[in-house]
């Protein structure tokens, strides 16, 4: 027997590397890179000006802003489902572990419209708030409620892995050594958790950047002032101002990238600090 | 005392009910409210309105439209995540992380974007749409375009589930059945599949709830004609601009439904793969 041979007894490598490689550029690969050869016969200077118009600014600041201000409340309250979930137990808990789930199930736009209703000026929320003076239904913080919900998942799930593996020995050791519950938790439990914290953080910021679906029901819509820049796209799209669009789209794929790179080095990170493996 | 006899893992009672309490308040807020003011609103008119609604020749278009795109988008991405699973978790060879990191690339994207680059690929302006119109082929603006778009965004679903488990298990049992005789496609069907099967059906559980709630990539390259491009979260969303609330709830109960059932048997796979071990 050849060595060749006896390092590959399992058939079928070229048959299925091939077909996942063609079907990948078909899908993936070749559309994503038209995009970028589309904005090279721009040119340059085109795509700079197209790039950084006044309205394509302040969408892209108000989808950083409400995206990392919904990631951020998803790192605290993510961060607290997950204790609960793993630490107590108490009636339907898991109705309420498969529940956090529901974002990724329930499709965006249905999402959109029942958010919209609830927090319109009339709706079950909206009207408690707006006797507050709160008005969230068509301002950036509707924007801010639908990216906390699409984002609610990703810090539950990528911290409760972790803390169910999390030995009890060190917060027994804390313990017997004087500190408090809150000491231990911020000084034991907190950095093995951290990774996970960030890993999910990111993965919900990415998602709140393209959002769309539930976004444009609750958002209003409004040059300038609540326009996400997923919508710019859609509405130059509409324009057929598919150079307008197009660089636009460029930008989002470079943040999109850069945000990847990011989430890849973080799950290497949290991989490398996980005890179990 | 009963902090003393208190493992050192365990909270305070007060504290417990308090964590409790915010997290489930935090959890219906963001997650039950919405799910029931769905079903509150599609009702408002009676049940006779709701199934009038439902019954209605465009709303019935698109749910046949949502269910070919399906069963068009969920094989092919199935098939993929086969093959794909196959030769990354059965081989070795160089490349394989940035191969890995490229089908996961889809979930980053923008599902807007995730449309443009078809447009801008087979659109009316794009690279082959003179040669599509040459040939009276349409695929922007029709069902073609539509499935396009599905597949993107859906493509990972079954592959990143498929990929870590047939890691997990390893390739001593395909080795062993291949040195008995058995032939690659016999080994695939008779050991590989029905280890593979909770992984594999969860996966398309998942890869299904996305192709037929698909929102933003669908709605870019669909043209919104009704009765012919429309799927059921598009239509949902022509109702609701027509402020045919009754009608576009109607709708999106539906589709909540179908997120319920996906989240009911995304539950139960996880039980039985828990218990089978």
């Amino acid at each position: 027997m050849s060595t060749a041979s006896a390092r590959r007894v399992i058939p079928g490598f070229g048959l299925t590397l091939g077909f996942t490689l063609l079907y990948l550029s078909l899908v993936v690969l070749i559309p994503l890179s038209a995009t970028f050869l589309k904005t090279a016969t721009l040119g340059w200077g085109k795509f700079w000006l197209l790039a950084t118009a006044p309205r394509v600014l302040a969408s892209l600041q108000l989808t950083f802003g409400t995206s990392l201000a919904a990631a951020t409340l998803n790192l605290g309250a993510g961060l607290l489902v997950a204790w609960v979930l793993v630490r107590y137990r108490f009636p339907g808990r898991r109705f309420v572990d498969a529940l956090v789930d529901l974002p990724f199930a329930l499709p965006t736009a249905v999402a959109g419209i029942a958010l919209t209703a609830l927090y319109a000026k009339n709706g079950w929320i909206g009207a408690w708030l707006d006797y507050v003076g709160i008005k969230v239904a068509f301002t950036p913080l509707g924007i801010f409620v639908a990216l906390t919900f699409i984002g609610l998942p990703f810090v539950v799930r990528t911290v409760q892995p972790v803390l169910e593996d999390l030995e009890p020995d060190f917060e027994e050791a804390a313990a017997s050594l004087g500190a408090t519950r809150w000491q231990s938790f911020r000084r034991v439990v907190l950095p093995a958790l951290w990774p996970s914290l960030l890993t999910g953080f990111a993965l919900a910021f990415a998602r709140a950047v393209g959002e769309y679906g539930s976004v444009v029901f609750i958002s209003g819509n409004m040059p300038m002032k609540t326009e996400i820049t997923p919508l710019l796209i859609v509405t130059k799209l509409e324009q057929y101002d598919y150079a307008g669009a197009t660089a636009i789209a460029v930008v989002m794929l470079l943040i999109s990238f850069a945000l990847l790179l990011i989430i890849n080095l973080l799950q290497w990170w949290s991989g490398r600090r996980a005890t179990t493996h | 005392m009963s902090a003393t006899t208190r493992p050192a893992t365990a909270d305070a009672p007060f504290v417990r009910r308090i964590l409790i309490g915010v997290a489930l308040l935090f959890l219906a807020a963001f997650l039950l409210l919405p799910l029931l003011i769905i079903f509150t609103e599609a009702f408002t008119k009676g049940t006779a309105m709701y199934f009038a609604a439902l019954r209605e020749p465009d709303a019935l278009a698109a749910v046949r439209l949502t269910l070919l795109v399906a069963a068009i988008a969920v094989p092919a991405n199935t098939i993929f995540g086969l093959a794909a699973a196959w030769a990354i978790a059965r081989f070795d060879f160089r490349g394989k992380t940035v191969l890995t990191t490229l089908i996961d690339l889809p979930f980053s994207v923008s599902p807007v974007v995730s449309g443009l680059v078809y447009v801008l690929l087979f659109g009316a302006q794009g690279w082959f749409g003179p040669w599509l119109r040459q040939h009276h082929l349409q695929v922007i603006f029709a069902v073609p375009g539509i499935v396009l778009a599905t597949i993107f965004v859906t493509f990972p679903f079954v592959a990143r589930e498929l990929i870590p488990l047939l890691e997990a298990q390893g390739r001593d049992q395909e080795h062993a059945a291949l040195s008995l005789g058995a032939s690659g496609w016999q080994t695939f069907w008779r050991v590989t599949l029905p280890n593979a099967k909770w992984g594999l059906l969860y996966g398309i559980i998942l890869c299904n709830a996305r192709a037929m709630g698909e929102f933003g990539a669908v709605s870019v390259v669909s043209g919104h004609i009704r009765g012919q491009t429309n799927t059921m979260p598009l239509h949902v969303e022509i109702l609701y601009n027509e402020y045919n609330f009754v009608g576009a709830f109607a709708v999106a109960s539906v589709l909540a439904l179908l997120a319920l059932v996906t989240l009911a048997l995304k539950s139960f796979i996880e039980w039985r793969s828990d218990h089978a071990i």
